[in-house]
């Protein structure tokens, strides 16, 4: 009996919500409830910082609350956070660095000033409590599986210790630390993020080994220069036998990934990235036109990627990550054939969806935007 | 008159599409946060007034409240309608790439569904204005408003007809896309629009359902009252809609062209034809919001796709390039404007008589170099 009582309040509830719904149409309930108070929409999901701190010189930490949809996150995964600037929305991919198991709605974003960085710099200088933040469900496969890999390394640099840092709260909630290597490197001792934090789980977790490599000092931490096969030896003499998850700058991740290709462990390598990859752009040789259908534009191909080429073109495609991550730029191209430009692919499939982002035409292609 | 082709000499028609280019770039480059607010005051007023007119339903047995009630409500479906709905799904807020912005989702608190809308306004009246036979809405197929639409004793009904869209605008505009006279002239088939029917059963069944059950059902006793108020506002809205909408392209002087004489049409002489197409109505500041700033038909013929509220700002610019180029400016105070349609409508209800075919209007003039 007890169990029905919920049922029924929530069909009820549903049922006001679709009356409502239809009693508001053509806008829905966000557009009325947003003017009240932005973080009481229902469908949507909007986040509000509640507190910010700037750990390092270059970076800003921000804790946010979620509104009510959020649907919570996996350690490890990535949220597309979206601010106005000068009235154009801009969106980019963060990995909340928090415990899973932090009470439910919390976030805990750290962003690295990026110099030419639109919207890192836009939050390092203007984020205060009170701040609302547009975001979506939580995405991303870079996660630990259950039950998680008994040895286990996380390796980070710079600000990719969101995600690794994530999971290692994560596994200290659950008090789950045995067999864990956290290795993180940056620049000097001042720029580790997190760095009591990291020494208190380090000191707490007896099965834990916290390493800190700094590229560009001689003293302090546990390994010093680049990253070299020989770091791992040193800290994680067991690696071979981990799992290991890598997010940070690229020539950390190439460095380590060329390792465990060497060894041929790449399917022990988990990774993540944030910093756009090179493209493989080739524009000497573009040819063919680029027809936007929905529009009715047309314009010669110039071998950059779909997305580029549409807001050359004058549109203003959705997107979000503009490096083939995030899904938010994909259309359905009717006809002609791309080219992934992040793994050199060829697809010539008709009406078939790809993203606008790491799409180059090779020839004619048409595709509704 | 002159054809359209021979207006101007080439190189004029050239120069004046690049000062016209010119405003629009500096408008583009000039756009920011100031349109993002000013299009959300207007949205937050819009929903404002909508909830106060809704609310005040449930004083309907008071005289003064049921009117306030349908002002309240009225106002907020023009808004909506005109400077937020057709300027929003004109892609005038594309660039802020917010999504309640989006041209491509955005819908309207009218009947007649955005998605068909889109296509029949944005690319058919924008790109072919003022075209007979291409741009369909001269005279929307129901009125005769052009010398060059032959005469049909059908067109003797023209003020009734005229009398009846005003009334039912939203409707008739819904209709619109379902393009009757292409059908039954076997143009296009009943099957064709199947994907247009069912969005305009789908719109004009949610439309009726809150304006006419639901929210008619929820204030109790007063449900007829408010069935009314929520009629009455709907009409207020289509009498306003239209009057603005036909003193855009319909008054007198403003032009009409022939498919041959836009063939093969260079930018410079597209944007001399949406002037010549166009009228702009006289007013003050909340005249041009209440008309969704349609009031610069000619601003707005000529860039649709910059924030409405920008027209007035580059009025005067448009304004004296038409002078330098010796091009008319049509403009004059709503009452005027819709006294010139009327007398359009009036007369065009009868056959043409001699001194009509002789009317000064660009495509008379090519057929008369035809015949000579």
């Amino acid at each position: 009996m007890t169990s029905l009582i919920p049922r029924r309040s929530r069909s009820l509830g549903a049922m006001t919500a679709s009356l409502v719904d239809t009693l508001l149409t053509p806008h829905g309930i966000d557009r009325y409830l947003e003017l009240v108070d932005p973080m009481k929409v229902r469908n949507e999901i909007r986040g509000k910082v509640t507190a910010v701190r700037r750990q390092t010189a270059d970076t800003v930490t921000l804790t946010v609350h979620t509104s009510k949809r959020w649907r919570g996150f996996h350690a490890g995964q990535y949220v597309r956070v979206s601010v106005d600037i000068d009235g154009v929305r801009r969106t980019r991919c963060y990995s909340p660095a928090n415990s899973e198991l932090d009470p439910a709605g919390s976030l805990e974003l750290t962003v690295k000033v990026d110099p030419h960085g639109l919207v890192s710099g836009h939050l390092y200088r203007n984020a205060a409590p009170g701040m609302i933040l547009g975001l979506s469900q939580p995405d991303g496969e870079f996660t630990m599986p259950e039950p998680r890999p008994e040895q286990l390394l996380l390796v980070s640099g710079g600000s990719g210790i969101t995600p690794a840092l994530s999971m290692l709260r994560t596994l200290h909630d659950r008090g789950d630390t045995d067999g864990v290597v956290f290795v993180h490197y940056a620049n000097t001792e001042q720029d580790v993020l997190y760095r009591d934090e990291l020494a208190e789980l380090d000191r707490a977790n007896p099965g834990l080994r916290v390493a800190l490599g700094f590229t560009h000092a001689e003293h302090g931490g546990d390994l010093h220069g680049f990253f070299t096969p020989a770091h791992l030896e040193e800290v994680a003499p067991n690696w071979r036998q981990a799992q290991t998850y890598l997010c940070g700058p690229d020539g950390l991740m190439d460095s380590v990934r060329a390792l465990f290709d060497a060894e041929g462990l790449s399917e022990q390598l988990h990774t993540e990235v944030f910093t756009p990859p090179e493209l493989e752009i080739d524009t000497e040789n573009a040819t063919g036109q680029v027809r936007f259908e929905h529009s009715g534009r047309e314009i010669a191909n110039s071998g950059r990627p779909l997305l580029e080429q549409a807001e050359e073109a004058g549109l203003r495609p959705e997107h979000g990550c503009r490096m083939g991550i995030c899904f938010s730029c994909t259309k359905v191209k009717s006809r002609g054939c791309v080219q992934n430009a992040l793994t050199g692919e060829l697809s010539a499939e008709p009406e078939e969806e790809i993203q606008m982002c790491i799409s180059v035409p090779v020839g004619d292609v048409d595709i509704y935007c | 008159m002159t054809d359209l082709r021979d207006r101007l000499t080439p190189e004029q028609v050239e120069e004046f599409g690049r000062e016209l280019d010119e405003i629009r770039q500096q408008l583009v480059a000039d756009l920011g946060q100031e349109d993002v607010d000013y299009i959300n005051r207007i949205i937050r007023t819009q929903r404002g007034l909508e909830i106060a007119g809704r609310g005040l339903m449930y004083l309907g047995f008071l005289p003064p409240a049921w009117l306030a009630a349908v002002g309240c409500l009225s106002v907020s479906k023009i808004l909506d309608n005109m400077e937020i709905g057709h300027n929003v799904m004109h892609g005038q807020y594309d660039w802020t790439r917010i999504p309640e912005l989006n041209s491509k989702t955005f819908e309207w608190d009218t009947a007649a569904p955005g998605d068909n809308w889109r296509h029949s306004h944005n690319y058919m009246h924008h790109t072919h204005t003022n075209i007979i036979d291409k741009d369909r809405d001269v005279g929307y197929g129901i009125l005769r408003i052009d010398p060059d639409q032959e005469w049909h004793p059908y067109y003797l009904g023209n003020p009734v007809y005229a009398v009846l869209l005003a009334i039912f605008f939203e409707w008739g505009v819904s209709l619109h896309d379902l393009e009757v006279d292409r059908l039954l002239k076997g143009e296009i088939s009943w099957a064709d629009k199947a994907e247009v029917r069912r969005k305009m059963r789908a719109k004009a069944g949610r439309q009726i359902g809150k304006d006419y059950v639901l929210f008619p059902l929820l204030t109790g006793p007063l449900a007829p009252l408010t069935l009314l108020g929520n009629a009455s506002a709907n009409v207020v809205r289509n009498l306003w809609a239209f009057a603005i909408i036909f003193c855009g392209h319909f008054p007198e002087d403003v032009e009409s062209f022939s498919e041959s004489e836009t063939e093969g049409e260079t930018r410079g002489q597209w944007y001399l034809r949406q002037i010549l197409g166009s009228a702009n109505i006289s007013g003050g500041k909340l005249f041009h919001i209440m008309s969704g700033n349609l009031s610069h038909q000619i601003e707005h013929h000529l860039f649709p796709d910059i924030p409405a509220r920008r027209y007035p700002q580059i009025a005067p610019q448009v304004r004296a390039i038409c002078e330098k180029y010796g091009l008319s400016y049509n403009t004059g105070p709503l009452h005027k404007q819709l006294l010139s349609v009327a007398k359009k409508i009036l007369t065009f209800a009868l056959p043409p008589r001699e001194k009509d075919t002789q009317a000064p209007t660009t495509l008379n003039g090519e057929k008369e170099r035809a015949a000579a």
